[in-house]
């Protein structure tokens, strides 16, 4: 069985369909990009792994065991925006994650359960470079700084999927591909499952190990609501061949439309 | 010329533009005041200042004769403290309760409802209600502070929990955390500069329920004291109780606002240079 696989997923709002037949296998290791129109579903799919939007139908399963329906630790997520907390400084931001689960009445840790915690969380924060301001709230930090900030703080629960929902959409182009860097960076020393969406398609070549184009297949001019979206195109992204094919195959694909 | 909008002061000019205001009063005051008095020298209706002066040496600096105590201290003594439990008190509720139902939609769904309908209900209309069941002591004024400014409170918390971006409630459940610790670690930091901004805007609200309820029954107070002089048509005593009452208010704002300035200075960030 795989790591993840998702059988028969259906996802509606009242008579809209949004998502129909999603049948797909992730295994460990894997770093899916998913791109689509505006509309396509590629979000409410990663909210679904998320645990936020409920399945209309079907099921997800993470190592064989049905996915949890609301969120928990075992997902990381990385939003756009507002993930990190705005009252807690970048150190106390990365820490908040292990003092949840080690002082699960009062919050807040003390002694050596506190210094461990600093210790490791000091660690994830030269990871991603945010060492000399631990002491900043996250109002003082640029936007790549925030997200660097919460990276970290996804990677404290070592989470088995790593979610990011587009992630570097509001960056400047010279500090996303920083962010690149080291998002990748981070993706092969860890060997994180990871799934991204974004706009950016040129960003999902370059990032991800696969890539998921999310579109309607069937279409009826009549009922534009009554078919879902699918994921028209699953491509192998590995290496610089299988890059090009793919390239290629998008290419063709949308002189047709 | 530049347009009018876009005509700054200078700082000297701002603080003179401030004062001009409240120098015209004083002036118009003293002027009107002396015509009066020049044509009948016992009217009461605008006292002079050195008749004001008096007053407020008679009031605040000496005994009085009957009870040996400083009146204005006492009558202080007792509003404020008033106010001080009553607006604490609704503050607690709300922060609970606004809390508890802006995270929770159970409780939401339970209790919304109800708190709506109370807070709509006109407090003085429920005075008699109060006096009648907790006496005419000191529980019915602090309850009828309550009863005016808690369930606004209860609300504006309530929302401030609704506003708080979803992405960061779903970010602590991703990190393990149960409705507990998002309530305590994320959600209740979070709202207490909003708690003291609650309180500062209620502040008007329990002083007009405070000085209602002094008025209609009470032995002390600031509004009791006004209320009492006003048979005698006591201006000199009039005016510096109102003008103690409103620096009182005055100094509860600036505390609280500057209280939230140095406790929660993440919040405060955004508002520099506006």
């Amino acid at each position: 069985m795989s790591f993840l696989s998702v059988k028969n997923v259906y996802k509606s709002y009242g008579d809209n369909l949004v998502l129909e037949r999603l049948n797909l296998n992730v295994e460990r290791g894997e770093f899916i990009s998913m791109v689509g129109a505006s509309g396509c579903g590629k979000s409410t799919f990663l909210n679904m792994l998320l645990g936020k939007e409920a399945l209309s139908k079907g099921e997800i399963f993470l190592e064989g065991k049905s996915l949890s329906q609301e969120p928990d630790a075992e997902r990381g997520i990385v939003f756009q925006k507002y993930s990190v907390f705005p009252h807690l400084t970048v150190l106390q931001n990365i820490m908040i994650a292990d003092e949840f689960s080690q002082a699960p009445l009062l919050g807040w840790t003390f002694g050596a359960t506190k210094k461990n915690i600093k210790q490791k969380a000091l660690d994830f924060i030269s990871i991603v470079g945010l060492t000399a301001a631990i002491h900043k709230y996250p109002n003082e930090l640029s936007g790549g700084m925030q997200q660097r900030l919460a990276i970290a703080q996804a990677l404290m629960k070592s989470p088995k999927i790593l979610l990011l929902d587009e992630p570097f959409g509001a960056l400047d182009p010279g500090i996303r591909a920083d962010m690149h860097e080291l998002i990748h960076d981070i993706w092969q020393q860890n060997n994180l499952t990871i799934f991204m969406v974004t706009h950016d398609i040129k960003e999902g070549f370059e990032l991800g190990s696969r890539l998921w184009v999310f579109d309607k297949l069937r279409h009826d001019p009549q009922a534009p609501n009554a078919y879902g979206a699918q994921v028209t195109f699953d491509l192998p992204l590995t290496t610089k061949k299988h890059k090009k094919i793919a390239q290629e195959t998008l290419e063709e694909s949308s002189q047709n439309v | 010329m530049k347009r009018l909008m876009n005509l700054t002061p200078s700082k000297p000019l701002s603080i003179f533009l401030s004062l001009l205001p409240f120098v015209l009063v004083f002036f118009l005051y003293g002027s009107l005041s002396n015509a009066r008095l020049a044509e009948n020298p016992n009217d009461k209706l605008l006292p002079s200042f050195s008749q004001i002066g008096s007053a407020i040496d008679r009031l605040a600096f000496n005994e009085d004769k009957r009870t040996g105590k400083y009146i204005l201290w006492a009558d202080t003594q007792a509003s404020v403290l008033r106010i001080a439990v009553g607006v604490t008190i609704s503050a607690a509720l709300g922060l609970t309760i606004g809390l508890f139902t802006g995270l929770i939609p159970l409780a939401r769904a339970n209790l919304s409802p109800i708190i709506t309908i109370i807070s709509l209900i006109p407090p003085m209309a429920i005075l008699p209600i109060l006096f009648i069941s907790f006496g005419l002591g000191e529980l019915a004024k602090v309850m009828l502070i309550i009863v005016g400014t808690a369930p606004v409170i209860i609300r504006d918390i309530q929302m401030r929990v609704l506003q708080l971006p979803s992405e960061q409630l779903i970010k602590a459940l991703t990190l393990g955390a149960s409705t507990w610790l998002v309530a305590l670690r994320v959600v209740l930091p979070q709202i207490l500069p909003s708690l003291l901004s609650s309180m500062r805007f209620s502040l008007g609200a329990a002083w007009l329920f405070l000085i209602a309820a002094e008025a209609i029954a009470a032995q002390e107070g600031l509004g009791y004291r006004i209320f009492l002089v006003r048979r005698y048509m006591s201006m000199d005593v009039i005016f510096p109780y109102v003008i103690w009452i409103t620096t009182l208010a005055f100094l509860m704002d600036f505390s609280l606002k500057r209280l939230s300035q140095v406790c929660f200075p993440w919040y405060h960030s955004n508002e520099n240079g506006k």
